[in-house]
């Protein structure tokens, strides 16, 4: 087990070296000279500017900046962004967890529909619910999430008037942020329309939630139905079946822990599929998280901020995809056996 | 399972518990204006577009005049009262006492506005010497546009609440120049506090005036954050807060008008007035506006130096059709900067009509009978003078590829675009000028003279010093005949130049709840919130 995890946090860092050097080259590979891709140069002199091409490395080869540009990393100095002035640290750190508010959502609206549905399913077999759930299921995993968006905002804000547009809260509320998860600090907060200021937040995380859990619901839904499928035909089963139990129970007991093991690792997986999914989704809703400030960033050739976003998305991408791949080798007594085998 | 059924039924007694929350909500004091982009800046003194300007000039500071929106007339602010002496060469102001600076988390002033003050914000844009100068970059596109350093002779302190600004020759456009969104006072105090601390260049991210509102938080993209100010001068200040919420698509802006998320929303576009007129809950507001949207011609960069390809391409594309596509019946057609309501508007020029016979003509005589490449920089934000760049540079592609000319389309965030437009990067770009007073002068001057090329607020990079000497010699005399005629003279001389192709003068909207008032919307100027109210 222990090489196993040497062999995956290995994998986590050759990973992230390459996302690094991916990075790094943006600031040669864009248009223009690479201290303008670093740095806001407008309205300095030579000698400060002298002085940011040091700063930078700028004239050293590329090996000896990327060697500085790691250690700045390491550092936590990300650099500025040539837009605002703002470092880029500080910013990324304020806008993942408003994508993990959401991400963290979606997924618990995922599993909180898509198991149920998805166990129904399986335990009516080619009945109408599974037919039923097997449809919403396609249709979900299909649909184009832009345009779902879209179709929801239509109907649920400008023409029902329920729910808000976009953004996280309204701006009218200002909370104190300690932990940056906004639900979270609306509780611990002491401002006087606490409440009031929570269920706006609520109200603004429902459709974003909606929209960016549709997919990982459809594929829980499906997933959960074919591994409990599976499940159900074997032995034990039959065996519990056959003493009389109902199938209700046969499920509560043995089948649902036993199929939602791989269901769970695949949703580890998932994440990239859920990451990706929440910058569109930021996008449509102005969400205030590290997806929607990469498209800004990129709309602006920021190109800090897009190598700070960049890097940090995809390294908490693979860290996810790391641990979750260990934790549940750790819970899956045959997979365990396996790794051997299978390198 | 358990713990899901446990975090639901929290959730659901949390909503229940809200709706008995007795605390009177926030969203019934507060106002979120919808706004189309990011200040550049929170002093009005170091940028010349419009919205830095609503974010700023008349929420944070005040001026010494005003200039009445309805009858045109100076009208006092910080200065109580004012006279010129008789060879137009001292403008003395008074005065009001009483009015405090804002007490920030950042600076809490020891003194009421005075003299100091006045001295502080002029010397500041106009005597390099002052520690102040080059502070944030040291450009004031406005003031130095408008010449103002080559016409002050001195501002003197007469007394602790009298200043005389002694000019070099007369200028009729003066008390209109004073009287703008860019001649905000500051507070002199704040500034020396800042120097003594090391860290001057606060004064222009971390503002402090007189004005209605106190700053309290920006971020990029987002919104910007103001509180009432609870020793405003002028009267008590209904809103608080005042939230800009920075929404550039300008369908999601009337999205969160309709759905309450705004309470005033920024430049609807001519597409969409009508969805605001027929929705109940909401009001538009509409005025002639004083501005021009215009196609500026790079006139450093070849073959756009010489004039007949400049008239070949204003010959070449179609007004008419934008007006349509682009305005739908929210503007009208320009042939000259100034628009038809100015005194000074010259109604012998003839309008822009599409020929693209004599198009090729002219392009033919300067030797480019095979077309050549230029490209057309597209705003990314909608303004009154030009609710649409973008798809105004694909009709110009297209009325282009006519006579050869292959157009490329470039757009970048606003910021950058401006950035890059100061620094002279385009070939040519579709963008306007929003007028800051009634006075003609604000047209040419900002837009077109030498100083203005100096100050990064020349977009066709023109500098002709004849056309400088027309504009000059208008502002000696303050008799508004002659002074026409030297206006009529400078709209003829750029009409032979084509330094810009005119293209229209755009209405001004303002879209809001039909339960905000005191909002008003005026044919120039920045928005000012400072007697906004919630009514029902």
């Amino acid at each position: 087990m222990l090489s196993y995890v040497i062999r995956r946090i290995n994998l986590f860092v050759i990973t992230f070296l390459l996302l690094a050097i991916v990075a790094f080259s943006l600031t040669h590979l864009g248009p223009g000279n690479a201290l303008s891709h670093v740095a806001n140069t407008d309205g300095l002199g030579p000698g400060q500017i002298a002085a940011l091409r040091a700063h930078y490395h700028l004239d050293d080869n590329y090996v000896v900046q990327f060697g500085y540009y790691l250690k700045r990393i390491f550092m936590g100095d990300w650099g500025y962004s040539l837009a605002s002035g703002e470092a880029v640290m500080p910013a990324l750190l304020r806008t993942l967890p408003a994508t993990l508010e959401l991400i963290l959502s979606a997924m618990f609206l995922a599993l909180l529909i898509g198991i149920p549905a998805g166990a129904f399913a399986a335990m009516y077999r080619k009945s109408a619910t599974d037919y039923a759930v097997q449809s919403i299921a396609l249709f979900g995993y299909s649909i184009p999430i832009y345009w779902w968006a879209l179709i929801l905002v239509m109907l649920f804000s400008l023409k029902l008037g329920w729910l808000p547009v976009s953004g996280r809260i309204s701006l009218l509320y200002e909370i104190p942020a300690k932990t940056g998860f906004l639900l979270v600090d609306i509780w611990l907060s002491h401002v006087p329309y606490r409440l009031e200021a929570m269920r706006d937040a609520l109200a603004h995380l429902v459709m974003p939630t909606v929209v960016l859990a549709t997919i990982p619901t459809a594929v829980v839904a499906r997933l959960t139905r074919t591994s409990l499928k599976e499940v159900l035909k074997k032995n034990y089963i039959r065996a519990s079946r056959a003493r009389g139990w109902s199938m209700w129970k046969v499920v509560q007991r043995h089948a649902l822990h036993n199929a939602l093991l791989p269901v769970g690792r695949l949703l580890g997986l998932q994440i990239a599929a859920l990451i990706s999914g929440a910058i569109i989704t930021e996008n449509i809703f102005d969400w205030p998280g590290i997806g929607n400030y990469l498209i800004n960033s990129i709309y602006s050739r920021d190109f800090p901020v897009i190598q700070g976003c960049l890097l940090l998305i995809s390294s908490f991408v693979i860290l996810v995809s790391v641990v979750t791949d260990i934790v549940f080798t750790m819970l899956d007594p045959l997979h365990r056996k396996r790794i051997h085998a299978e390198s | 399972m358990l713990a899901n059924r446990v975090l639901v039924l929290g959730m659901l007694s949390l909503l229940l518990c809200a709706c008995s929350d007795n605390h009177k909500s926030l969203v019934q004091q507060g106002l979120v204006y919808c706004s189309e982009g990011n200040p550049e800046t929170f002093n009005p003194q170091l940028g010349t577009s419009g919205t830095t300007a609503d974010a700023t000039a008349n929420q944070l500071y005040n001026r010494l005049i005003d200039i009445d929106p309805k009858t045109g007339d100076v009208i006092p602010r910080l200065a109580k009262s004012w006279h010129m002496s008789s060879d137009g060469l001292r403008y003395t102001f008074v005065l009001r006492r009483g009015v405090h600076f804002q007490t920030t988390d950042y600076f809490k002033p020891s003194r009421d506005f005075d003299a100091d003050d006045v001295l502080f914000s002029f010397r500041r844009q106009w005597d390099v010497n002052n520690p102040f100068h080059n502070v944030s970059g040291g450009d004031y596109p406005f003031f130095d546009a408008i010449g103002m350093g080559s016409l002050l002779h001195d501002i003197i302190k007469d007394n602790d609440y009298q200043v005389t600004f002694v000019l070099n020759r007369p200028d009729a456009s003066f008390l209109s120049n004073i009287a703008t969104d860019y001649a905000v006072i500051l507070s002199a105090e704040y500034a020396n506090q800042l120097l003594a601390q090391g860290v001057p260049e606060r004064i222009d991210t971390q503002p402090v005036g007189t004005g209605p509102f106190i700053f309290e938080g920006y971020r990029k993209d987002s919104f910007i954050r103001f509180k009432a100010n609870p020793d405003y001068w002028d009267g008590p200040v209904d809103v608080n807060p005042l939230i800009f919420d920075i929404t550039k698509r300008s369908s999601r802006r009337l999205a969160k008008l309709v759905t309450g998320e705004c309470d005033v929303m920024a430049l609807p576009l001519a597409s969409e007035l009508s969805e605001i007129k027929k929705n109940k809950n909401l009001k538009l507001q509409s005025e002639p506006g004083l501005n021009v949207g215009f196609w500026a011609l790079n006139t450093e960069r070849p073959p756009l130096n010489d004039p007949k390809v400049r008239h070949a391409l204003a010959l070449a594309i179609d007004q008419k059709t934008m007006m349509q596509a682009v305005y739908y019946g929210t503007g009208s057609p320009a042939n000259s900067l100034l628009p038809q309501s100015s005194w000074a508007y010259d109604s012998s020029l003839p309008p822009m009509t599409q020929n693209l016979k004599k198009a090729r003509e002219l392009l033919a005589d300067a030797g480019l009978e095979h077309g050549f490449n230029l490209d057309v920089w597209a705003m990314p934000v909608s303004r009154s003078y030009n609710p649409n760049a973008r798809k105004m540079a694909e009709l110009i592609q297209s009325d282009l590829a006519a006579i050869n000319v292959k157009v490329r389309i470039i757009t970048y965030d606003w910021n950058t675009f401006r950035r890059r437009l100061a620094r002279g990067e385009h070939d040519s770009v579709l963008i306007g000028w929003s007028a800051d007073n009634t006075d003609p002068d604000n047209f040419f001057s900002p837009t077109l003279t030498c100083a203005a090329l100096a100050s990064g607020n020349n977009r066709a990079n023109w500098c002709d010093p004849d056309f400088d000497a027309i504009l000059a010699k208008a502002l000696l005399t303050t008799d508004r005949d002659k002074r026409k005629a030297y206006y009529i003279k400078a709209q003829q001389y750029l009409h032979d130049a084509m330094p810009v192709v005119p293209i229209a003068h755009g209405l001004r909207f303002l879209a809001t709840r039909s339960n905000i008032e005191g909002v008003r919307l005026r044919a120039y100027g920045a928005i000012s919130f400072a007697k906004a109210r919630r009514v029902k």
